[in-house]
């Protein structure tokens, strides 16, 4: 395939040059010409107001491979750390519902480490199946094990979509099943649906740090692989008296390279918090200095909620990573979002505009965080804030 | 120690925006940068033959034009540079760009191979781990800090979502890195001196495998497809506050408590 300008058709406007993220568009002649520089991004097509940028297929395109209606199913990654199940598993099992349902097929889980209980509760979580790989080499995250035995099970039973959280284990480990099964991976989706005509997975995802979504396919290799980013999915039903099979998979010929020596858990409890908290009050550069974070965690606290920040706040040294919210930090999604001083960069925003209720203070009416805002108040942090601080701890004394 | 750094050449995203309007991108004048994450590997890279000695070997696979930031790295203090360039890579996803590092990875030979964490234009931090399967090496994801670097082996720090990981790996090994991980140095005049006269090495097709493995590389041997683009919308519902400022306190202090006790 390919993206080409019909000459004949060129209004030699210009358009889809300023369009083109990759500056692989020219000017030739007069009329537009596409670069080898082209990514196949295909903005130029959509903004073209001459409809003169068409895909052209070429001989060598690739054709759905022979075997492709074998594939059956949808598979969900069952993440556990310390033989606990991971918060992103029920949203996949959530979202994987759905898809099985629209397919009108099986929904299975693969457990990796933990035992009985941990596969029974995923039954009750919605999967249909667990396959649970109980040798000891997984009870720790290492990718080569973790690779192999994903391979093994995907070519053995073909399931047609396979989903993983696109947490730090996700990330790392899937990119080597979707390389070794020469099929597709799609990262970090925030959105996933079935095509109504051909059945294929539509996968959204965020790209250039956020500033635009693309609809990922892989319509020609099975499985269709995504990562899903966390905290964006609805969690599936729980369901106390879901019945199940759970398929005990006997491993063979694991090994690792890769040896974990030692887990240490850093501040993991403001870590956790903050993925958990369903309050969150977050600072950025607008608190000026460290101090103003006392103000940030006493509203917090009075609010039993979590503290957050903006990068540049943690840049500035007044907060550690740990709290960052945002494309380079934590994605959250709490009931009550408490943005203070914070401008409303898009990489602030991917991380918490999913929240319920979002509140804004700032000193400028015009900051793009009213934008995205439920409530916003425009004036200075130093008496806004202590003036809700006031209110909140007369009204719990009253 | 042979070391090879992979690096990419990126518009800088903070610039990238969709108007919301008309759903086109605004690209006004984005400049070219190295892939702020690779600028980290590539540090990792120089301490670690500051430490033990050898060569460090950057590579990219890109349009005639990533030479920029070939010359950059040299700047910086890369003793060689490839550009991985053909017609036939174009328009690659993760599997086929992974494809063609390998091919031209094991050409060139290594011990360690450093990764970004991702790249921030794709944002898939993909490649790395993609390419590791492809050479049948392991890989370590997200390296915070470089522990110990022995002949055979080496231990890193890996972030994970509660903390972090100690893990060890035999080499040959392939890590990505996060920003934590260094401080990058700046170019030197000696260096920016030679990044001007540096030779670039090139590698097309042919050098990497030829027809054989033209299925495998550029749009050809992608299976995933960018279907379309879209601006990320948001509907907010918005409720108003009037009065004065305390006014309004009071009545978002009471929505506040009520949202709460729901
Ligand atoms: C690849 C990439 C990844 C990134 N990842 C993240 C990320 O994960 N998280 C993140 O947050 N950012 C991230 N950023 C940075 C992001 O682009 C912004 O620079 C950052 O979010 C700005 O933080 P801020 O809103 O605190 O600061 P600023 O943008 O400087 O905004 C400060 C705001 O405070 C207001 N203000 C100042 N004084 C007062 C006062 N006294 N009272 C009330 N209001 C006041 C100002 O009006 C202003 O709106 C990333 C950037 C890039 C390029
Ligand atoms: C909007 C959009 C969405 C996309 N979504 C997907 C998707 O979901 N799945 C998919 O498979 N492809 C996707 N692609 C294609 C993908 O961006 C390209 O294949 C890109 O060349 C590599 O991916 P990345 O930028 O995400 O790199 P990452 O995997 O994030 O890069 C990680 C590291 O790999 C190294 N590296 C990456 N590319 C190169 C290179 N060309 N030369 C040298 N080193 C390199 C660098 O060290 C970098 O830090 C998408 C492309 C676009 C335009």
């Amino acid at each position: 395939m390919r993206i080409v300008v019909t000459t004949e058709n060129c209004i030699s406007c210009g358009v889809c040059v300023d369009s083109c993220p990759f500056a692989s568009i020219e000017m030739r002649d007069d009329k537009a010409f596409i670069t080898e520089n082209c990514q196949f991004c295909k903005a130029c097509m959509s903004v073209c107001p001459a409809g003169a940028i068409v895909e052209q297929a070429e001989e060598g395109d690739s054709k759905p491979a022979a075997d492709i209606s074998d594939y059956k199913g949808v598979w969900v990654f069952a993440e556990q750390r310390d033989g606990k199940i991971a918060g992103v598993s029920y949203e996949l099992l959530g979202a994987g519902r759905r898809l099985a349902d629209a397919r009108g097929t099986d929904l299975s889980a693969v457990l990796m480490g933990a035992g009985e209980e941990q596969a029974q509760e995923l039954i009750k979580w919605g999967a249909d199946k667990v396959y649970h790989c109980a040798d000891p080499l997984l009870d720790k995250f290492n990718d080569e094990p973790y690779s192999q035995e994903m391979i093994t099970l995907i070519q053995k039973y073909k399931p047609e979509i396979v989903l993983a959280g696109a947490t730090p284990i996700g990330r790392s480990f899937v990119p080597r099943v979707a390389a070794r099964l020469r099929t597709g991976l799609t990262a970090d989706c925030t959105s996933l649906e079935i095509d109504k005509e051909s059945g294929y997975l539509l996968q959204v995802r965020p790209a250039f740090g956020g500033n635009i979504m693309a609809t990922i396919l892989c319509p020609n290799h099975r499985p269709q692989i995504a990562t899903v980013r966390p905290r964006v999915m609805k969690r599936a039903e729980f369901n106390e008296s879901k019945k199940g099979e759970i398929i005990n998979v006997n491993s063979a010929n694991l090994s690792s390279r890769t040896k974990v020596l030692d887990t240490v858990k850093e501040a993991s409890e403001c870590m956790l918090n903050l993925q958990e908290a369903e309050i969150i009050v977050s600072g950025g550069r607008g608190m000026g200095e460290p101090k103003g974070f006392k103000l940030i965690e006493e509203l917090a606290e009075l609010l039993d909620g979590a503290v957050g920040a903006s990068r540049a706040a943690v840049d500035e040294g007044w907060i550690p990573y740990s709290h960052q919210v945002g494309q380079t930090g934590k994605t959250v999604c709490p009931k009550i979002y408490v943005a203070c001083g914070i401008s409303g960069a898009v990489q602030h925003l991917v991380g918490m505009q999913s929240s319920d209720i979002i509140i804004a203070i700032n000193k400028n009416p015009d900051a793009p965080i009213f934008g995205v805002a439920t409530y916003g108040i425009v004036g200075d942090v130093y008496e806004i804030l202590p003036m809700m601080i006031k209110q909140l701890k007369e009204a719990k004394e009253a | 120690m042979r070391i090879i750094v992979f690096i990419k050449q990126v518009p800088d995203t903070a610039e990238v925006k969709i108007n919301p309007e008309t759903n086109t991108l605004v690209r006004e004048g984005v400049p070219s940068i190295i892939n702020p994450y690779d600028v980290h590997a590539l540090e990792a890279a120089l301490q670690i033959r500051e430490q033990k000695g050898g060569k460090v070997t950057v590579l990219t696979m890109g349009p005639p034009q990533a030479e920029e930031v070939l010359r950059e790295a040299v700047s910086l203090g890369a003793d060689e540079v490839y550009l991985v360039s053909d017609r036939a890579f174009a328009g690659a996803d993760t599997w086929a760009t992974s494809y063609a590092l390998y091919r031209a990875a094991e050409k060139i030979g290594f011990d360690i191979i450093l990764c970004g964490k991702q790249a921030i234009d794709g944002d898939t931090a993909q490649v790395g781990p993609e390419t590791a399967e492809f050479l049948n090496i392991p890989h370590i994801s997200y390296i915070r800090k470089v522990e110990e670097v022995g002949d055979n082996s080496i231990k890193v720090q890996r972030l994970m979502d509660d903390g972090y990981d100690v893990v060890e790996s035999s080499l040959p090994v392939l890590l990505t890195v996060v920003k934590e991980l260094n401080t990058p140095r700046l170019p030197s005049l000696k260096g920016k001196m030679a990044a001007k006269k540096a030779v670039i090495n090139k590698l097309n097709l042919d050098a990497i495998g030829g027809k054989d493995i033209e299925m495998n590389v550029g749009l050809k041997g992608s299976p995933t497809q960018v279907k379309n683009i879209f601006a990320p919308q948001s509907q907010v519902q918005k409720r108003e506050l009037t009065g004065t400022v305390e006014e309004q306190i009071a009545t978002l202090c009471q929505d506040l408590r009520r949202i709460k006790c729901a």
